[in-house]
Parts: C-alpha cells; sequence; structure tokens
C-alpha cells in the first residue's frame, strides 16, 4: 500500500520521485533533494544555502523551491533544515553502481569516517550497509553524513541505525 | 515592603524574556519573576531546532534561545530576576502576591503588568492513568533533557502533535525505545516533518487509535489501545496490548489564566487556543488597564509567535510608560506583521480563527 505522509509520516512513492531533478543534472554531480511537503512557517533553508540555490520565498509557510544548477552538493542546507528534510545525492560519486547519499544525523556516537553502518529507509527498515565516506558538523549540531551506497537505494536511504 | 518596579513580568519563558528585553532596552525598571530554578521555561528542555522564522531564531535550538534573550540586558541595573518565585495573587490595588523559595512572601506593586505564565497539560481518562509511569510529556522532557534521567525504557506515546512527535524523537536520543504514537484524530496533527523523523526511526505512528488502559499493579507494565471509529469510540476487536514500562501523554495544553481572572481581565473561552484566554488587543493588553498578555497564557501556539507577543508586550508597556522606545511605530508594525506571517499558512488556521474571537480589534485597524 502506498503510504500516505498525512497520517504515518512517510512520503507516497510519487512524492518521492518529484524530488529529483532530470536525468541529465543528475549524471552531472551532487544534487540536494528535499523532502518539504507541508506549508509551515519555516524558512531557515533560504539563509542556509550559500549558492542561492534556494530561492527567496515570499510567504514563510512557502515550500521550498530550488534552482537546482546552482547546487554543489555542499549539504549546508543539511545540517540546518529544523526537520532534518534535506538530503543531497551524488550519482557520480565511487563505482558505476555506487553513489554517495548524504543525510542528517542526530544521535550519539557520532559514526566515524570508514565506519560500516546500516542503512535505513523512512520507515526505519534496514535497507544495507553502508560505508561513511566523511561526516560534518557545523554550529547546529546536526551532523551530516556522507554514506556509500549501492546506487539503486538512493531513493530509499534516508537514515542510519543509531 | 512593597516593591515597585515600572513592569512586571511574571514568567520567564519565551513570551516572558522577550517582553524583558523590549523594556529594559527602552529603559523601564523591570523585574520578572518565576517559579522555576532557571529562566527560560519550556525552552530549557527543547534539544531540537527550532521552526518559524531566522528572525525569531529559526533553526536554533531552544535551550540556546534563554541565553540570547537575555545577552543584552542581563547586566543592565534596570533588570532584576527572581527564580523560585510564584505569583499566588492579584488584589484590587493592583498588588501582585508572590511566594518566594515556598517561605517569604513578597509584594509588587507594578505600573505595568505583564502576564506570561504558558500552559499546563491536559490529561486524558483511561483506566489506571494514575499508575506511577504514566507522564506527561513536559516531565518526561524535564527528566530526560534537565536532568539527565530516563523515564524508562520503552515507552507509549499518546498524541502525535508537535509535542508527542518531538519528545518521542528525543526519547530515542535519550536511548529509550518507543514502541508507538497512537493518536485517535485520523491524521498526524503536528508537521510532517517531526513525524517523518520518527518514522525513520522505526517507531510507528497509529492514527485513529486510543489507550483504553495502563496494565500494571505497582507501576505501568503495559498498555491496551484499540482502534476508534468515526465517533472517536474503541471498535470492539481491535484491542492490542503494547509492551511498554512508560506511558508518556501528549495530549494538548491549556492557556495557564489564573491571574487574569484574579484581575479580573474579561475572558473568552477559544478552543482553537486551548481554554480560557483574556479578550486583548493588537498591543497584546487585555480589558484593564496597565496588564498585558502574552505567549501561551493567552492561547497555544508555538515559542516564535511567543517572542513576538512578548516583544510586543514589552514594548507596548514602554510605551504606555512614556519612554518612548526608539523607533517604536516601525518596530511595532513589524511585530504585528511577522505575527501575521507565521500564522498565514494552513497549519496557522485554526490559530487565526482563535485570535478573531478574542481581539478586540481588527488586525488591518493596527
Amino acid at each position: 500500500m502506498n503510504p500516505n505522509i498525512e497520517n504515518s509520516g512517510i512520503p507516497s512513492k510519487e512524492q518521492i520521485e518529484r524530488t529529483l531533478p532530470s536525468k541529465e543534472r543528475r549524471e552531472k554531480g551532487p544534487y540536494v533533494v528535499i523532502e518539504c511537503w507541508q506549508k509551515i512557517p519555516c524558512n531557515p533553508c533560504v539563509k542556509a544555502c550559500p549558492f542561492g540555490v534556494i530561492q527567496p520565498m515570499e510567504d514563510i509557510n512557502d515550500l521550498p523551491v530550488t534552482d537546482i544548477d546552482k547546487c554543489t552538493g555542499c549539504g549546508l542546507c543539511i545540517s540546518l533544515c529544523p526537520g532534518l528534510a534535506i538530503f543531497v545525492i551524488d550519482e557520480t560519486y565511487g563505482e558505476e553502481d555506487q553513489a554517495l547519499v548524504m543525510i542528517p544525523h542526530e544521535f550519539v556516537p557520532i559514526p566515524k569516517k570508514g565506519d560500516l553502518v546500516q542503512a535505513l529507509d523512512r520507515q526505519g527498515n534496514y535497507i544495507c550497509d553502508a560505508q561513511v565516506v566523511r561526516t560534518t558538523q557545523n554550529k547546529s549540531n546536526t551532523t551530516v553524513v556522507h554514506l556509500l551506497i549501492p546506487r539503486e537505494f538512493i531513493l530509499d536511504v534516508r537514515a542510519i541505525k543509531p | 515592603m512593597i516593591h515597585e518596579p515600572e513592569v512586571l513580568i511574571i514568567g520567564g519563558g519565551p513570551a516572558g524574556l522577550s517582553a524583558a528585553r523590549q523594556a529594559v532596552k527602552a529603559g523601564c525598571k523591570t523585574t520578572l519573576i518565576d517559579d522555576a530554578f532557571d529562566l527560560g521555561g519550556q525552552l530549557v528542555k527543547q534539544t531540537h531546532k527550532f521552526f518559524g522564522s531566522e528572525m525569531e531564531y529559526a533553526g536554533v535550538r531552544g535551550i540556546k534561545i534563554p541565553e540570547i534573550l537575555l545577552d543584552e540586558i542581563k547586566d543592565d541595573s534596570n533588570f532584576e530576576y527572581l527564580l523560585r518565585t510564584s505569583a499566588t495573587g492579584y488584589y484590587e490595588d493592583g498588588v501582585v502576591t508572590a511566594l518566594y523559595e515556598n517561605n517569604e512572601m513578597l509584594k509588587f506593586k507594578p505600573k505595568k503588568l505583564i502576564i506570561a505564565t504558558g500552559a499546563s497539560e491536559n490529561t486524558i481518562p483511561f483506566v489506571n492513568n494514575d499508575l506511577p509511569g504514566v507522564y506527561g510529556a513536559g516531565a518526561v522532557q524535564t527528566l530526560m533533557n534537565v536532568y539527565g534521567v530516563k523515564p524508562g525504557e520503552m515507552g507509549l506515546m499518546i498524541g502525535a502533535g508537535n509535542i508527542g512527535l518531538i519528545v518521542s524523537y528525543q526519547l530515542k536520543q535519550a536511548g529509550v525505545d518507543v514502541a508507538a504514537v497512537v493518536e485517535a484524530a485520523p491524521k498526524v496533527g503536528g508537521y510532517w516533518v517531526h513525524a517523518s523523523k520518527i518514522a525513520r526511526l522505526g517507531i510507528p505512528i497509529k492514527t485513529r487509535t486510543t489507550i483504553l488502559e495502563a496494565i500494571g499493579k505497582e507501576k505501568v507494565e503495559g498498555s491496551r489501545i484499540a482502534s476508534v471509529d468515526e465517533n472517536w469510540q474503541p471498535i470492539p476487536g481491535t484491542e492490542q496490548t503494547i509492551n511498554c514500562d512508560f506511558i508518556c501523554l501528549a495530549v494538548g495544553l491549556y492557556p495557564l489564566s489564573d491571574i487574569f481572572h484574579l484581575a479580573k481581565c474579561e475572558m473568552k473561552y477559544v478552543p482553537e487556543l486551548g481554554g480560557e484566554v483574556p479578550v486583548r488587543d493588537w498591543e497584546m493588553k487585555t480589558t484593564i488597564e496597565d496588564i498585558y498578555v502574552a505567549g501561551d497564557a493567552g492561547g497555544i501556539e508555538e515559542a516564535s509567535s511567543a517572542m513576538i507577543e512578548g516583544a510586543l508586550a514589552g514594548l507596548s508597556a514602554a510605551n504606555a510608560l512614556g519612554k518612548e522606545p526608539e523607533d517604536y511605530n516601525n518596530v511595532k508594525c513589524q511585530l504585528i506583521n511577522e505575527l501575521s506571517e507565521l500564522r498565514c499558512g494552513p497549519v496557522g488556521d485554526h490559530i487565526r480563527c482563535g485570535l478573531a474571537q478574542c481581539s478586540m480589534e481588527d488586525e488591518n485597524e493596527s
């Protein structure tokens, strides 16, 4: 059954697919995906982006809109989104069948570069093992974990087992 | 001895601290009292990043906000605050009584009074709801985030509003499992992003579900839940036993309005705002001259709007005292605009509807 975000917090397949940019853009390098589907009064992502990817909002309740060609995949927005709803995917990273997914993480101990962790989907189900390539932190205290995963799971992996 | 500050603020949460900041910056002799051990109200338990506008510290964790609000005024000689001080009364002559550290009675006769007493938690009836191990969400946050004590090993969360969702997430961060979040309504009441955060951790959200009973003799050892029909009645045959050692209630808040009643402010029962609230104007003044309201005491909302309301109340009180705060009209309009922006989206529907019932003048007029 296709989940309904309104009663489960789990988005539908269609919602997820709409977060992806064009195939051409995906082949060029890292890109941000924003899983923010509800109009709530929130705007830190706009200022978080140093490259002007996330467009200024007319109304603070607006959903974020991106100019994806400007995205460098730096991941600053991931650490600053209060809803932990932003991720970065890099399908050009690693081998042919691999990809990088960057996720927000707020649990201790903070994983270290080289660690093998269990990657989870949006319902907390185990998807695959993932290798921690890098972790970054800033003043927000939300760690951004860079995960090397099989490319087939880029739309599934959104968390790691704490 | 009667203390005679120009402005007395009851409550040191986001609304009270913001009020203090504006009043002190405008040059008012300001006293703030709070019954807790620390300033900040509920902010001291909020380990998550705040939503709202950047201007109200969105993206900053709640626990960091009190020091930001205090930064500009903490060394100001016009400002003093008393902790462990509970406001106990308001008298006809405008005297506020307070109990300091449970043994000393203090009296205040301020020129302006700002009431920012916040809210208290609702509870719901179910069998054994008085068993040890049945907590309010605020108590769970206090134990866990203020004192570093686990409330149990496996919780059952009742209520999928923002508090239920956020506290479930914080429990997981503290190493405590959450068996499920149950919610009688057909939809999640809190922000979807909070629901997604806990879904990713494997915590199921069960909508159209209610708690029937807490199981246990001396303490909570489990719980019985069941699905509910359109009339919110449990459906026979859907009962389920949940294995848990504590139950956390996050079923809403109601404004703490006792002092408004004592002062005979005109009150209105507004379900959208959580209960009885004082009628107020757009400067946050109640129907009693010299008494202002700010934050959840005037209606259950969010910390970001509480901070703006507090700023408005502090600014208005200062202006009424003839302090002529810098750029008063512009700042006031800006604050009122920020408030309406926060409230203008779909999640602000009930707030706008509630405020329409207890506001003295039209928003457009101010």
